[in-house]
């Protein structure tokens, strides 16, 4: 079991709440990715739930029970790293083994979880070596290891893959939701990247100077973002946001159309407008369009075959019925 | 072609000579010691017997015969060994909490005891040797592992505390999440990780004791007197037996400096608090 509970949960540091009261329910199974820009409060917040963090004031509840004053170890949460934390003198075998042994467990059971951990991990040929000899990679999956043999109720994961290359971060990503999906455990994970946020987690929940903007599905965050900072946090490249008579047109302050929800034409459309640069993926093309007069630059996103150049003169609709309207306040209409 | 940098004259020639001329300079005084040590206490202050003279080994017997060499040796054994460790036990933790858990005043604390090493030991010599005293406690092993451990203790909490601060917090954390209290994260992972300048320290610390003369020469007589008041002890009224004199060094400063030669490397990494790796 593993259903988290923040009650009225705030945090400061000296005379600075970097966490105002917060309420926050993770419930069990869950995989929950707290996601904002660095500074917004997000690894505090995961770092209270693991107990290395003090509150200032409100309650944790884990699984119905208290845990506010509850040490780190007896929370019975286990940690992933952003640096890994590996134990620098302990070969692999002693790193994964290392909480079970805190635990008091007999050896031969230490050897044999240790061993089952290992083998899912793909580290059966590592276990004598030190954390030096590994690769980023490789490193990682021994942190991981090191939680998974806790059985823990809640795994916290703290930025685990931005010390790794693009190409890995992609692989192990895929590695922690499969994880996900055989153990069924409650999993907090934390990070700046929405791509990551988008791809592995049930429930998002996105984060600004410790309040939390919204919490939901990916899905329902890209359809119906509930501010312009969702909006604009949630998609990759970012929504366009298009303020003035354009916008009140659409009888709000400011809209926002997605990339891939414009049309582009070469020869009519609503607003025309010169490309800068376009960035030919392959698959995608994105173009960044100037002059349109109704915002600085608007991105849209396109098939990859499309023969745009620096340059060229477009014309670009946005799809009516995506059109997200915003209030003055920012808040969707 | 390539700009590559070029070495200059002196870092090719100058600075061999200028490093092997301060090496030079700093050996030559035990050299003279030990040389001195095998001359009769006549020629010893003979010039012209400076470099050439008849060897003699009757300065080191008379001085197992006739003053109890291995008495004082032990005592130096003991306080020196018992006071590292004492420092030590107490240095540990104190640098661990620092360290890890600073609080607003962590920076003042340090200030604060590295400044009691500016108090002149003989402001504070009249009410030691007397409090000492009037407790009963005057040329006791057990005061002079405690004044030996207290006035190394700062040193020793600074040197633990820059050692401490290179080891990343997270794994410490870590730690605390896999179960770990607070002497587990200490035996467990701070031990482990910081070994080798605790040892440098401890080095460190245990030469400081072996050398202290100040203390160990006025608060003992015979009972715990260590190697420094043996040296003293053989400064006669009636002027200075040098060959005699340095015998009594040479055997006092011997076992340290051959500890300092098989642990140069700590020894360098601990005085440059570990800047030199």
């Amino acid at each position: 079991m593993g259903r988290i509970q923040l009650k009225n949960v705030t945090k400061s540091f000296g005379d600075v709440q970097v966490i105002p009261p917060l309420d926050l329910t993770i419930e069990d199974g869950e995989f929950a990715v707290f996601v904002g820009p660095s500074g917004c409060g997000k690894s505090t917040l995961l770092r209270m739930i693991a107990g290395l963090e003090d509150l200032t004031s409100g309650e944790i509840e884990i699984d119905g029970a208290i845990a506010t004053q509850v040490p780190p170890a007896q929370r019975g949460l286990a940690m992933v790293f952003q640096s890994y934390a590996l134990y620098p003198h302990m070969s692999v075998r002693k790193n994964i083994g290392f909480p079970l042994r805190m635990a008091k467990m007999a050896q031969p059971e230490i050897d044999q979880r240790v061993e089952t951990a290992a083998k899912s991990l793909n580290l059966m040929d590592y276990l004598d070596r030190k954390p030096a000899d590994l690769s980023g990679g490789q490193r990682q999956r021994v942190a991981i290891g090191r939680a998974i043999v806790r059985e823990p109720a809640a795994f916290l994961f703290d930025e685990p893959l931005s010390n790794l290359d693009a190409a890995l971060r992609v692989g192990m990503r895929l590695e922690i939701g499969e994880l996900h999906e055989r153990l069924q455990t409650t999993m907090i994970y934390v990070t700046h990247d929405q791509v990551e946020a988008m791809t592995m987690a049930n429930k998002i929940v996105v984060l600004r100077a410790g309040v939390i903007e919204q919490v939901g599905s990916p899905l329902h965050l890209y359809h119906r973002p509930q501010n312009e900072f969702v909006a604009g946090f949630i998609g990759s490249p970012k929504m366009n946001f298009v303020t003035g008579t354009e916008a009140e047109k659409h009888g709000a302050a400011t809209i926002g159309i997605r990339p891939e929800h414009t049309v582009v034409s070469m020869s009519k459309g609503s607003w025309k407008g010169r490309v800068g640069v376009a960035e030919h993926l392959g698959s995608d093309t994105f173009i960044h369009v100037h002059d349109t007069g109704v915002a600085d630059m608007v991105t849209v996103r396109v098939s990859g075959d499309i023969a745009v150049k620096h340059g060229d003169t477009v014309y670009l609709t946005p799809q009516a019925d995506q059109i997200h309207k915003f209030d003055a306040q920012g808040l969707r209409l | 072609m390539a700009i590559v940098a070029k070495s200059s004259r002196f870092s090719q020639f100058g600075r061999p000579v200028l490093a092997w001329g301060v090496g030079l300079m700093f050996f030559f005084p035990i050299f003279w010691m030990v040389l001195t040590s095998f001359k009769t206490d006549a020629d010893a202050v003979k010039p012209e017997h400076l470099i050439w003279f008849t060897p003699t080994f009757e300065n080191y017997l008379n001085m197992t015969e006739n003053y109890d060499y291995w008495r004082f040796a032990k005592n130096s054994v003991i306080t020196a060994v018992l006071a590292t460790a004492f420092t030590l036990c107490v240095g540990i933790p104190c640098a661990y909490a620092m360290a890890f858990n600073p609080s607003r005043s962590t920076k003042d604390v340090l200030m604060w005891m590295l400044s009691t090493k500016m108090l002149p030991a003989a402001a504070v010599l009249y009410p030691m040797t007397f409090i000492t005293k009037s407790a009963g406690l005057f040329d006791t092993h057990f005061l002079i592992i405690l004044v030996l451990s207290l006035i190394n203790l700062p040193i020793v909490v600074w040197m633990l505390f820059t050692y401490f601060k290179e080891i990343p917090k997270d794994i410490i954390e870590a730690g605390q999440m896999d179960g770990v209290n607070t002497w587990g994260e200490i035996k467990e992972i701070l031990i482990p990780l910081a070994w080798g300048g605790i040892a440098s320290t401890a080095l460190l610390c245990f030469i400081f004791c072996w050398n202290e003369a100040y203390w160990t020469v006025r608060l003992t007589t015979t009972d715990a007197a260590t190697l420094s008041k043996l040296i003293e002890g053989n400064r006669a009224p009636e002027g200075l037996f040098f060959g005699r004199l340095s015998a009594v060094s040479a055997a006092a400063v011997g076992p340290i400096v051959v500890l300092g030669w098989f642990c140069q490397k700590q020894l360098v990494q601990g005085l440059t608090f570990g800047a030199v790796k």
